[in-house]
């Protein structure tokens, strides 16, 4: 029985998840749209690729947004540790530059459980810690009947709490909402067992 | 006490000069001089006079620009020093104080002592001084600037009957005004009948006369000194610990809140100097998200600060000073207050001791065509959000410092390679053509004009690429949602 899209997303409160992918950064975006409370975005300063609040103000509105530039790896998870553990800011997107090992990726977790506010790691393909509540990865899809649109396959490798799934979808301006287009085929390669 | 060339021997103070020298003043389109030496006006000079016309007189003149704002602190200063003669001393116009000596002067040895020694220190300090004692503020007026002086107790009205009507603080029209009725010193003025001079001049020039003779009460305002936010603490023993230090910081700050408190001021920047036994002395600077007075708040702030400082063979003084302090009103606590802001605040403080607290940034809108530049990029606790964001065509989610790309020809390349990914055009939308802003330097837009298009490709990513018709290429700059 596939997983329903409604039980994984929004993503579980209190817990830190991960994304890889190409749109990745679509990913957290919409996962940050809805409410009106900050979102701290935690980035590496050498980091060329930036976010373009012009393009953002389609999901959320930009004000919203507080992006912490740090100065290493090590900065940026102490950085995310302490906003999550505050929980003032419902939402903590964090760019990981590297793979993070078990130990910072559950010292995450202790901090959104005790903060009981949501984070968001954006790994590289293949980089995720054991710690993480769920992984996704999401990607790109050609859309062919229309134009501007935002269609991603949004894939759940990494379930601690339920079983894998996949998804097209596509986020709706006009209506700042996610549309589920349907519910993909799983990839090639997942099992569909809780990991 | 009056200084009748406070700016020029201002400035002459820092860089002696010793020709001629003059400080201009920028009116009404012209350059006018605002202050003379007194070597200047010797050679013919004077104020108000177009520097033009001065230098025409006086070909070596030197001269700089009148900074007002810095005689305006000068004199502030000037006004501290003179509480050293009495307590009671506030600042009269732009170049002058006025003191209260009343029971004063005895601890000088007497009036003319008291001017003597503010002469003396005056003169050693390079400034010209005019000064004039009397019985009210508005004869003392008159006697520094025009006839130096002491007026004894009394005789006021003999000292003021010689000077010129200018003396009684009147403007430049009353005067002419008093002089064509014939009435050119004070004494003559005193003499008239004054229901006429009423009904011509209005009550002003009667309340100065007045006011001079202390037949109308007129106050000396001293001016308050500011606030001092500094505490400090010294230890009969020197202290080591961590949890010390954080207990007399503690200390430190009740003390340094209430005075903010009492204030209605919040603390910006905050710094916790910590002096050793050796002399050495560590700072732990402290930058807040916003005005802050409540200590258990800041407190837990500096644990981190406080934990990297070394201790040493201990600490035996503490001093905590607010650096920089900016107006924090009373509020009212009620159901509505924003605890969430506060915590936000508290939390971006406490993130900013860890990467500074200009790393913590929010956008703001720009008005600019130009990708790059259509957001700014400022602090978050020193900007507020606001602006409205527009975006007429859609705009890329991600945007990077262009990659090149192999293509020929004003339209996208049906096939290229990007970051070593082969990738097959599916559907281009454009071309929308951006122009430089030839009104800003900018390298990156060298190349001219760009015709921007959002291919989006058989594989999936939709980028945002850019043509350069005039200096042919392909870049990738942006890649969509």
């Amino acid at each position: 029985m596939p997983t329903p899209f409604d039980t994984v997303f929004p993503l579980r409160c209190a817990r830190v998840h991960e994304v890889c992918g190409p749109s990745a950064t679509a990913f957290a975006v919409v996962a940050a749209a809805g409410g009106t409370q900050p979102v701290i975005w935690i980035r590496e300063a050498w980091r060329g690729e930036g976010l373009n609040p012009v393009a953002l103000a389609e999901f959320f509105d930009p004000a919203r947004l507080l992006v912490v530039q740090s100065r290493d790896v090590v900065d940026a998870l102490a950085v995310a540790e302490e906003a999550l553990r505050d929980g003032c800011v419902p939402m903590v997107v964090l760019e990981a530059g590297r793979a993070l090992d078990l130990r910072e990726g559950r010292r995450l977790q202790l901090a959104a459980k005790t903060g009981k506010s949501t984070g968001l790691c954006l790994i590289a393909e293949g980089a995720g810690s054991n710690a993480a509540e769920t992984r996704w990865h999401a990607a790109p899809l050609h859309d062919s009947e229309r134009e501007d649109s935002t269609l991603m396959r949004w894939e759940i490798i990494k379930n601690k709490t339920g079983t894998f799934g996949a998804w097209d979808v596509r986020w709706e301006s006009q209506t700042h909402r996610l549309d589920v287009v349907s519910a993909a085929r799983l990839g090639a390669g997942s099992t569909g067992a809780p990991g | 006490m009056w200084f009748p060339r406070l700016a020029s021997e201002r400035v002459l103070r820092v860089r002696p000069v010793e020709g001629p020298f003059a400080l201009t003043l920028k009116e009404q389109n012209a350059e006018r001089i605002y202050c003379l030496n007194a070597r200047a006006e010797a050679l013919g000079l004077s104020r108000g006079m177009s520097f033009a016309d001065a230098r025409a007189f006086c070909p070596d003149l030197l001269s700089r620009e009148a900074d007002s704002m810095g005689d305006a602190r000068f004199l502030g200063v000037l006004r501290r020093w003179a509480t050293r003669y009495c307590p009671w001393v506030g600042i009269e116009g732009e170049d002058g104080l006025v003191l209260d000596v009343s029971g004063a002067a005895h601890l000088w040895g007497g009036e003319g002592e008291m001017l003597a020694d503010m002469r003396a220190r005056a003169a050693r300090a390079g400034l010209s001084l005019r000064l004039g004692l009397g019985d009210t503020r508005g004869a003392a007026w008159a006697l520094a600037r025009h006839g130096e002086g002491i007026a004894p107790p009394g005789e006021m009205r003999a000292a003021l009957a010689a000077l010129p009507v200018a003396g009684l603080r009147l403007s430049p029209t009353e005067v002419t005004g008093l002089a064509r009725l014939g009435l050119r010193t004070i004494g003559e003025v005193m003499n008239t009948a004054r229901a006429p001079l009423a009904r011509r001049f209005g009550a002003g020039v009667l309340l100065r006369l007045d006011q001079a003779l202390g037949e109308v009460p007129e106050a000396v305002s001293p001016e308050a000194d500011p606030p001092h936010y500094g505490v400090r603490l010294s230890f009969p023993e020197p202290i080591g610990l961590e949890a010390d230090v954080m207990a007399g910081a503690a200390r430190l700050l009740e003390a340094l809140c209430a005075k903010l408190q009492e204030n209605e001021a919040g603390a910006r920047v905050l710094c916790l100097e910590l002096r050793r036994v050796d002399q050495g002395s560590q700072q732990v600077e402290l930058r807040l998200a916003a005005p802050m007075r409540e200590a258990a708040r800041i407190l837990p702030l500096f644990e981190r600060g406080v934990g990297e400082v070394e201790a040493g063979f201990g600490i035996d003084q503490m001093r905590l000073v607010a650096r920089v302090v900016e107006p924090l009103p009373i509020r009212q606590i009620g159901h509505a207050t924003q605890t969430g802001a506060d915590r936000l605040n508290d939390l971006i403080s406490r993130i900013g001791t860890r990467v500074g607290l200009e790393n913590i940034q929010r956008f703001l809108p720009a008005d600019s065509h130009i990708p790059e530049r259509s957001f700014i990029v400022s602090p978050a606790a020193y900007s507020v959000p606001g602006g409205s964001w527009v975006a007429l065509r859609p705009r890329p989610l991600r945007l990077f410092p262009p990659e090149p790309i192999a293509g020929h020809g004003p339209r996208p390349p049906a096939r290229f390679r990007w970051r070593r990914m082969a990738l097959s055009t599916a559907r281009a939308t454009g071309p929308e053509r951006i122009a430089p802003e030839w009104w800003l330097e900018d390298d990156a837009w060298r190349g001219g004009m760009r015709d921007y298009w959002k291919v989006e490709t058989r594989e999936g990513r939709r980028l945002w690429l850019y043509h350069t018709p005039q200096a042919p290429g392909w870049f990738v700059q942006g890649e969509f949602a």
